[in-house]
């Protein structure tokens, strides 16, 4: 490994970036993973050395990549990703964040999680297979948890002879699935992650291909826009009163804005109470800002003093979210206990805390084929269903696909406090 | 005009949040202060978020007692000038009074013991939510660590049975006895860390800077000498232009040869670097799981 070069004023203007992964066991995810890390030169020379010393011993023909993402003692006895992993490199442009799911058991909760915060989806696809139920799988929970980029890496190119018309028909198969999707920007590159074609740097033996490897598509994707900075959305999380001589009568609202774009002056309103006020400043520790936008964590003030708690929302007057307490969502269930209908949960909406009740479930989703079931009810790990809930006290939101800070919600089991179910707001 | 953040600022952004919401959430939250980069960064984020008022919870420092005395001196004028409320939790009390065990020979170090006395010190002062500057790039055990890391009654990790993070949105629920460990920075990596105390202009102790020190060799890692480790006969001690990557207890944490004397320098190092910086910790290195065991147990 050569040394990397580095400019100290570069990292200034680099950029975050968040993909998920999702393979089926074997087409290779663990070894794309290790790839970029190691052709990015962000694997060390100990890292390496131990990987190097595993495979070795294990027999294997190649310094197997992929142990360098099998974190824990039960994933390198049976060799295979039981949980959501998150693994950093990054380039003189971008800092990337890859949240890596299992393609095993619980296989759909872990790619949901994964999924969530993503700005790209990046989707396996063995040459030598084609589009198979996983990869369909894949795709519908990427376009249902609204991943805005889709790249279909088609791996194991060397494995089929660098054939254009086996990549092209992949293609094709792909995109007439997906125009019963909702993805909207979806590419497709020819690869070989154990050899590493058009990973990091242009295979010589796809001369046909004219795009951009894996790196320079991740690196120069637009993602500028993936935040939504048209509708106004401030749920505020802390109340700061410093109770100081200083700031006497300071009492600011400290939040992270979830949508749109807020500056001083701005006319707003409050909900849940309805008073309006405008913003007399907005404070960070670095000094006050003539504006700020999502994902910005600042702490606004008000020209007035208005009554304003935790799980409150700033909005402005003529742009409000949906309010109410009958929403109708798509919910992934992620516990072995079933959903209970009629039963109570508690919920987390941005800041805010309540309590809801299933009332209905209106089909369960079969993620293979996108077939709506009216009929079996019955909500299980793994399922993802329609249903309709009614909350104890009213929430502020949007549609997920308009907003996903604001159009998101996580149900808890009040008996056992875990995390029971991810809801995205229709 | 492009909305845009560059990947500290956004990261700062994700940090402030998950400090705020641990605020928010929970009754009596603390930071674990170790005295090394990653909890005084978190603690300046800590000082970012609650801005003008100060940090509405205590930094809980586990003193080994093998302390870098830069770091104790470091640490006091630190809860000085920002004006926080400063909890020890003492392995040498512990060890005093029968509740832990010294390990023996060559290679002892009190960084096991940490377990106790920390899991003790939580109980003592009733804390719900302990914070930590721990980073996912550190260790393969912790790049599944949550941000919201739940423990039972016993202070354990269950690596198989996490609550699943979805969106920012954090579960802070838990039942009698039980509390959370919180690890605000987790998405950041060394190189980050490294970037943004150039960027804000974060005091650091000396010993993360190049200066001269009497160090000897074991197992291919220099060590500091200092009145906590005893010496063989074959390790000699030599004077090297040394600095420190990651700063814990003194007989665990290895020096590395290193001219860096600013950030700038540091930064350069950092990101050529061919050895992840938990290459010089021993504690690291007793087996291939040995951070997915202690963290089982409750360590930090």
């Amino acid at each position: 490994m050569e040394d990397k070069t580095f400019n100290s004023a570069e990292y200034m203007s680099m950029e975050l970036m968040r993909f998920t992964t999702a393979g089926s066991v074997d087409d290779g995810k663990s070894t794309l993973i290790g790839r970029l890390l190691y052709d990015s030169k962000s694997i060390y020379e100990d890292q390496y050395e131990a990987i190097r010393k595993s495979s070795e011993q294990k027999g294997e023909e190649y310094v197997n990549l992929a142990l360098l993402t099998d974190g824990l003692r039960a994933e390198r006895e049976q060799g295979i990703t039981i949980d959501v992993a998150y693994r950093y490199f990054s380039t003189p442009r971008r800092k990337f964040i890859i949240a890596d799911t299992p393609g095993h058991i619980q296989y759909t909760r872990n790619m949901v999680t994964g999924a969530s915060s993503a700005n790209l989806a990046l989707i396996l696809v063995d040459a030598r297979h084609g589009v198979v139920e996983q990869t369909r799988r894949h795709a519908i929970i990427a376009s249902l948890l609204q991943i805005p980029h889709v790249v279909i890496c088609v791996n194991k190119m060397d494995l089929v002879n660098y054939d254009q018309k086996v990549f092209e028909g992949i293609e094709n198969d792909f995109k007439k699935f997906a125009t019963k999707l909702d993805v909207k920007d979806v590419r497709f590159i020819p690869i070989s992650a154990l050899v590493g074609d058009n990973v990091v740097d242009r295979s010589k033996k796809t001369p046909w291909y004219e795009g951009p490897t894996l790196l320079y598509l991740l690196e120069t994707v637009h993602i500028a826009s993936d935040q939504n900075h048209i509708d106004c959305r401030f749920p505020v999380q802390y109340v700061i009163r410093p109770q100081s001589n200083d700031f006497h009568d300071y009492r600011g609202y400290a939040g992270r804005i979830a949508g749109g774009v807020f500056k001083k002056g701005d006319k707003v309103l409050a909900l849940p109470s309805g008073f309006t006020s405008r913003i007399k400043s907005i404070d960070t520790f670095d000094g006050t800002l003539e504006s700020a936008f999502a994902p910005m964590s600042v702490t606004i003030t008000l020209e007035d003093d208005i009554d304003i708690s935790r799980g409150d929302m700033i909005v402005r007057e003529n742009n409000v979210p949906t309010s109410g307490q009958d929403i109708e969502v798509m919910v992934c269930w992620l516990t072995d206990k079933p959903l209970q209908l009629g039963g109570k949960y508690a919920i987390k909406h941005t800041t805010r805390n309540a309590r809801c009740v299933i009332k209905e479930v209106k089909y369960k989703l079969n993620i293979n084929t996108l077939h709506r079931n009216e009929e079996d009810l019955s909500i299980g790990l793994n399922d993802i269903a329609r249903i309709s809930i009614r909350t104890t006290t009213p929430l502020f939101y949007d549609s997920y696909k308009r907003n996903r800070n604001t159009g998101s919600l996580i149900i808890i089991d009040e008996a056992t406090n875990v995390t029971v179910g991810a809801a995205m707001i229709i | 005009m492009d909305y845009n953040l560059n990947h500290l600022k956004e990261l700062e952004a994700e940090s402030i949040f998950v400090i705020r919401e641990v605020a928010a959430e929970f009754q009596n939250p603390a930071i674990l202060f170790s005295g090394g980069k990653d909890s005084i960064l978190l603690t300046h984020l800590a000082r970012k978020a609650f801005f003008p008022a100060k940090i509405p919870f205590p930094l809980v420092h586990i003193d080994t007692g093998h302390n870098f005395p830069e770091t104790i001196t470091f640490r006091d004028e630190l809860v000085k000038e920002i004006g926080a409320r400063l909890i020890v939790g003492s392995v040498q009390d512990a060890i005093n009074a029968g509740t832990s065990v010294e390990e023996k020979g060559i290679n002892a170090s009190r960084n096991s013991l940490q377990t106790a006395t920390l899991l003790e010190t939580i109980e003592a002062n009733k804390i719900d939510a302990a914070m930590g500057g721990a980073r996912r790039d550190e260790e393969k055990a912790r790049a599944k660590e949550r941000f919201f890391s739940h423990r039972d009654e016993f202070g354990q990790w269950d690596p198989k049975n996490q609550r699943p993070e979805l969106w920012n949105i954090f579960n802070a629920r838990k039942g009698f006895g039980e509390h959370f460990r919180v690890f605000p920075i987790s998405n950041w990596t060394e190189l980050d860390v490294w970037q943004y105390i150039h960027m804000e202009g974060i005091k650091l102790p000396n010993l993360y800077f190049s200066h001269k020190r009497s160090v000897f060799m074991r197992d291919d890692v220099y060590y500091a000498e200092t009145d906590f480790m005893e010496r063989k006969d074959t390790e000699q001690l030599e004077e090297m232009v040394v600095r420190f990557r990651t700063i814990g207890d003194a007989t665990c944490t290895g020096a590395t040869l290193s001219g860096a004397a600013t950030l700038e320098e540091i930064i350069q190092e950092v990101a050529s670097s061919r050895v992840t910086e938990r290459g010089g910790r021993s504690d690291d290195k007793r087996s291939e799981t040995a951070m997915e065991d202690r963290k089982k147990a409750g360590y930090f």
